[in-house]
């Protein structure tokens, strides 16, 4: 795909890196210029010019890195971010984490010194390489353009070979202006030694899963991220199905899963479902597909499942017996290993409906029981009543989520689809939702993009309602404003004899309706259910970007609540419906 | 327990940065590394002794595994192999013990590689128990530098445990 008007077989080292990126795939980059990656935005300028490929101009390189990773979430291809050297290299830092704990494969190019002047503390070099070496899968030096075609190439293998996850390239400035005898390597034309094939699936463990299965009176499937990425939800519907096995999920593998189904329980762990808790801890056989027992999720691990046995499918070997030693261990891709089972179950383990009954029933009575509560207040509006309703209206949108409070009422009263849910999980990046919108709406362009922030949240990364209203991207943004750092509030006010230290955010807090209209956003503020609906009403049905500035009970906490070092079974603030305390409180159907 | 990992890597820059803040990261303690190029150009053969039990052992292989640059780990604890250390040792000595110094020398086929009026520096190669005993002996001297090269090991083709060999012809004679 060269361009036609370069008619020289010398190319520069900036060319081979957009001819190399553009082999690939690759439509979008989400970026900011600087000295050290000059050499290539020049190139760029060409490559946009022939509309090749399109650059998304960010206001700061952290957004340009969370963009990159929600673009990657909601479409499973590698999101390609840019940045200078040092302090545009550095402002990754946060989103190559992010991007890392939770699997996504991205692309960081960072531009660097020249050749002669690293090492010498030049202006802005950074050891960039060295700095992400613990939050990368992988990363290179370009130290001579012969390599780029190469390395590029090996780069989008290994974002997404085996486990997804972040590559660097780090390019020294005259690398990019270097010219050569440019050949282009084609995509998937590696030879990496120690990237192996993920071993064959081995027939001993699928017949020891499919016999557990069938004996198992109490079953229950923990879904995470894994099962996401491996595109495993058609599979997994049919495994339900079949068997009428309840499913739980993580934060990472909300949606893989009709959420509106029977037999979905929602999240599970710190601040999953009640039932979703209980029947953790009462199945009989956990069936974990792509989840990594995580502290959140687990609470305390002796206790997480104690009178289960576990069946472990991962693809990645490191995670299988890192927290819990499983009985049958499978290391493969989620989606073949479920179909195995499946088939096997099919032929030769039918299942015995009558078995697994009153396992259903016990878990149905769980759900009337501890239902998850939306607070009705007179006087003010519950931050859930807000989730309900935006959900209502927008059932298809892709929702991205900053950290804290929000994040997990998000997670438990959205109903969304299969990488329709984009949230910084195990980082927990407060600050990752407004750029999140940014990459799905780039990603998407004709569907709804909902971002749900809280008003500490939207603050860290606020500039990026600049790149919003640049390319006139027709994200809602809706802030659930309770003028506090509403989880560190809710930790203070449990755990830490209500001294709130630096919580508290009301002095210099922004008109947020105000700030969104400096940029030319159309913004509304809400504080009460009147305006409430209508202004949701006309968020979504408007064409552009709108930001809600949703003024919400100040007080509200999240529950249920799993202290830390707790089991998942000793919960705080489920209902008590025994008791009639339930009476301010409306379940979640309305 | 005490683990031995033998580990093929890709030299590329880098590759021991990865490998050391694997270990920093997560907690594993080595206990001795040494890394020099192997049979094939291009690949650098590093033995390290590992401090841990089985289950943190497999964790560490698994997480070494996912480096890309690590072509093979192999844990050769309990398979038959030549185990080697170099040491050089420096010792005060005087007109008195200088006899005493040079008899244990030999006694352990050590080498002396300098020689001065009060000093004496030592080479000597063997498996680590054996550079244990000698650093031992040579201590009442006064020891004033050491430097070890760290365990290095190659697997026994003959598959034949030459220590396992001499605790049995033991057990015969008594």
């Amino acid at each position: 795909m060269p361009l036609k008007q370069r008619v020289s077989s010398e190319k520069t080292g900036a060319f081979a890196l957009l001819d190399s990126i553009v082999r690939h795939g690759v439509k979008h980059i989400f970026g900011y210029p600087g000295g050290a990656i000059l050499p290539i935005y020049d190139e760029l300028y060409a490559w946009e010019e022939a509309s090749l490929i399109k650059h998304i101009l960010v206001r700061h390189e952290q957004g340009a890195a969370h963009a990159a990773d929600s673009y990657s979430r909601s479409t499973g291809e590698v999101g390609v971010c840019f940045a200078t050297s040092g302090p545009g290299a550095t402002n990754l830092v946060s989103g190559i984490a992010t991007a890392h704990i939770d699997s996504v494969p991205i692309l960081a190019i960072t531009g660097q010194v020249g050749r002669a002047f690293i090492g010498t503390d030049a202006f802005q070099e950074v050891d960039i390489f060295g700095i992400t070496l613990p939050i990368v899968k992988h990363s290179y030096v370009v130290r001579d353009p012969r390599d780029m075609s190469r390395i590029v190439a090996e780069a989008f293998f290994i974002c997404k070979h085996g486990r997804p996850g972040p590559v660097l390239i780090d390019v020294p400035k005259d690398v990019g202006l270097e010219k050569f005898n440019y050949f282009s390597v084609e995509p998937g034309k590696v030879n990496i030694p120690g990237c192996r094939p993920i071993t064959s699936l081995k027939s001993r463990q699928i017949l020891m899963a499919a016999k557990m299965i069938q004996q198992s009176s109490q079953p229950l499937l923990y879904i995470g991220g894994g099962a996401i990425i491996s595109d495993s939800h058609q599979i997994i519907k049919e495994l339900v199905d079949f068997y009428k096995i309840p499913v739980t999920t993580t934060l990472m593998g909300k949606g893989i899963f009709n959420e509106d189904s029977d037999y979905c329980l929602g999240m599970l762990g710190m601040h999953g479902t009640a039932y979703a808790n209980f029947a953790v801890s009462e199945c009989d056989l956990l069936i974990a597909l792509g989840a990594r027992f995580d502290d959140r999720v687990t609470g305390k691990l002796d206790e997480f499942a104690c009178n289960a046995q576990v069946i472990h499918v991962d693809i990645d070997p490191a995670e299988v017996g890192k927290n819990r030693i499983p009985q049958v261990a499978i290391v493969g891709d989620v989606a073949e290993v479920v179909s195995e089972i499946l088939n096997l179950l099919k032929t030769s383990f039918p299942p015995y409906p009558e078995q697994i009954i009153s396992w259903q029933e016990r878990i149905n009575r769980w759900r009337q029981q501890y239902p998850l509560l939306v607070p009705r207040k007179s006087t003010s509006i519950s931050p859930q009543v807000i989730l309900v309703a935006t959900n209502k209206l927008a059932q298809n949108a892709y929702f991205t989520t900053d950290v804290g409070q929000h994040q997990m009422w998000s997670a438990q009263f959205l109903k969304v689809k299969a990488k329709h849910w984009l949230s910084s999980a195990g980082l927990g990046t407060m600050g990752y939702g407004l750029p999140a919108a940014i990459g799905a709406q780039v990603a998407h362009p004709n569907d709804v993009v909902i971002c749900i922030s809280g008003d500490s949240s939207f603050q860290m990364n606020m500039q990026e309602l600049g790149t919003i209203a640049q390319y006139q991207l027709p994200v809602k943004i809706i802030i659930i404003n309770n003028r506090w750092q509403g989880m560190v509030r809710q930790w203070q006010q449990a755990f830490y004899g209500e001294r709130y230290s630096h919580s508290r955010m009301t002095e210099g807090a922004p008109d947020f309706q105000k700030l969104a209209e400096a940029f030319g956003i159309k913004a509304f503020t809400i504080n009460n259910r009147q305006n409430m609906q209508s202004a949701l009403q006309v968020a979504i049905d408007y064409p552009g970007p709108v930001l809600l500035d949703c003024q919400v009970t100040e007080n509200e906490n999240c529950y249920p609540m799993v202290a830390p070092g707790k089991s998942n079974a000793q919960m705080i603030g489920i209902a008590k419906p025994q008791r009639g305390t339930a009476s301010n409180y409306i379940n979640n159907s309305v | 327990m005490k683990h031995t990992l033998s580990v093929l890597v890709q030299d590329e820059a880098g590759v021991l940065s990865r490998i050391s803040g694997l270990f920093a990261r997560r907690g594993f303690n080595i206990a001795s590394l040494a890394v020099g190029p192997a049979e094939q150009i291009g690949v650098s053969r590093i033995t390290m002794v590992v401090q841990g039990d089985n289950r943190t052992i497999e964790q560490l292989t698994k997480q070494l595994y996912k480096l890309v640059n690590i072509l093979n780990v192999q844990d050769v604890t309990n398979i038959p192999s030549v185990e080697r250390e170099l040491m050089l040792i420096k010792i005060q000595i005087n007109s008195q013990t200088r006899t005493e110094a040079l008899e244990i020398v030999r006694i352990f086929r050590a080498k002396i590689v300098d020689i001065a009026e009060d000093l004496l520096i030592i080479e000597v190669t063997g498996d680590p128990g054996k550079i244990v005993a000698i650093e031992q002996l040579l201590t009442k001297f006064g020891i004033i530098e050491i430097a070890r090269t760290g365990k290095i090991l190659l697997v026994r083709t003959s598959k034949i445990n030459t220590e396992y060999l001499k605790n049995r012809v033991v057990a015969y004679g008594t």
